[in-house]
């Protein structure tokens, strides 16, 4: 009897094309992106999105082209801090047209395509129950929708803003081998510093590149040093600062609104050291 | 997955594609080339779910491809989408009316079981309320 290998085709689905078809889709609506860059931590709550927001405003401050994935599709909070809250999503010639908000960033988030903002997200599944057996896969698949059938057009930086868990890098890397460079976001907790040391791990395991550490809220805590406990460089450190929030709120990057602040220093000199990093690995 | 017809050795090709699911459930016919034995693909709720999760379709021609089809279809909630051109006509109407007539026309595209919004449906729409 003849085994499943040496069988051509599936009978007529060709359901390995169609997978193959997306990611070779999702690989030519890469390519006008010059970096892809994954803001990723183990540990919920150490300012990631904050991270992202005012690290992309920093940067399109620059003049650069910058375009942002809220990756976190149910908790989805970038299209607020970036100003585009209550916008929608359009559908252009060319697929999705993402919201601009501030300083021209492109933001795509589930957000904008939920029927008002902060409504949560609910799938419609012929299984309805035993939702963890299934909801992993449909979230990647609809991840990868969201990358691939927007219309980034060309950008020099796309940073995909990844939902706390020490796997989600490991997971985009698998769906979206085009982002292959990522930083960890951590405070000078211990217990951040643990939980993120696992992502470190794991993304050390990969065929990535992990740039480094952002200390955010430094000087909140006692502990000193997180990069140097993770054991990858620091790429910035950003200090407390309660405007911070504020601004995040009020969908402001922080950066525009007190570019004085020492924080926004620390965030436009980390904007600084990433280009750099990424153009030192370019000319590699 | 694959089917062999074991009498004959033979792969079965995919003889009647599967509609949408229903009752959580996709049923496919294959058959067999040789000897014309057909078997029936009979999922439950979680292999279809499966399918569907992957964004795949089983058997037949494959539908034309539309923007988040997948996200659009499967969220339980989800806000219609605009064409670039319809936002802009939108943008017309004077704005302390925008919101109600945006409401309108999607009311009325929900109703008709549109996926999106574009200036065709807005016409129809229109001619809805005015007539």
């Amino acid at each position: 009897m003849k085994s499943y290998r040496e069988i051509a085709g599936d009978g007529g689905s060709d359901v390995l094309g169609q997978v193959a078809e997306r990611s070779a889709r999702l690989r030519a609506r890469m390519a006008p992106v010059a970096t892809t860059l994954a803001v990723m931590s183990g540990k919920g709550g150490v300012g990631k999105s904050v991270v992202s927001a005012n690290l992309a405003a920093a940067l399109a401050t620059r003049a650069r082209r910058v375009g942002v994935l809220d990756a976190d599709l149910n908790g989805p909070c970038l299209a607020r801090m970036l100003g585009v809250e209550g916008r929608r999503l359009k559908l252009g010639d060319d697929g999705i047209v993402p919201a601009e908000g501030p300083l021209g960033v492109k933001v795509v988030s589930m957000d904008l395509l939920l029927p008002e903002s902060g409504s949560a997200l609910a799938w419609r599944a012929p299984a309805a129950q035993n939702q963890f057996a299934w909801r992993g896969m449909l979230e990647a698949t609809a991840l990868a929708e969201f990358a691939g059938d927007t219309a980034w057009g060309e950008l020099d930086f796309l940073l995909i803003d990844l939902p706390p868990g020490a796997e989600r890098f490991a997971d985009l890397h698998d769906l979206l081998p085009a982002c292959d460079k990522a930083l960890v976001v951590t405070t000078p907790s211990g217990l951040a510093i643990a939980s993120v040391r696992r992502s470190v791990i794991l993304a050390r395991k990969l065929d990535a590149r992990l740039l480094g550490a952002v200390e955010n809220m430094a000087g909140l805590f006692a502990a000193d040093g997180p990069a140097q406990a993770l054991g990858v460089p620091l790429l910035g450190s950003i200090p407390f600062d309660p405007r911070i929030a504020q601004c995040a709120d009020r969908g402001l990057p922080f950066v525009s609104a007190h570019p004085d602040a020492p924080a926004a220093r620390a965030f436009a000199a980390l904007a600084d050291e990433i280009e750099r990093r990424c153009t030192a690995e370019a000319a590699r | 997955m694959k089917f062999l017809c074991v009498g004959c050795d033979e792969p079965m090709t995919l003889a009647q594609a599967p509609d949408p699911p229903s009752q959580g459930s996709l049923s496919a016919i294959f058959r067999c080339a040789r000897c014309g034995q057909r078997v029936a693909l009979l999922t439950n709720p979680w292999e279809t779910q499966l399918v569907c999760s992957l964004g795949v379709a089983i058997g037949g021609p494959k539908p034309t491809r539309k923007p988040l089809a997948l996200v659009r279809a499967t969220l339980a909630e989800a806000g219609l989408l605009w064409t670039e051109e319809a936002e802009q006509r939108l943008a017309h109407v004077p704005e302390p009316v925008r919101p109600m007539a945006r409401a309108a026309i999607e009311r009325y595209a929900r109703g008709q079981g549109y996926g999106e919004v574009d200036c065709a449906v807005m016409d129809e729409a229109k001619a809805r309320m005015h007539g």
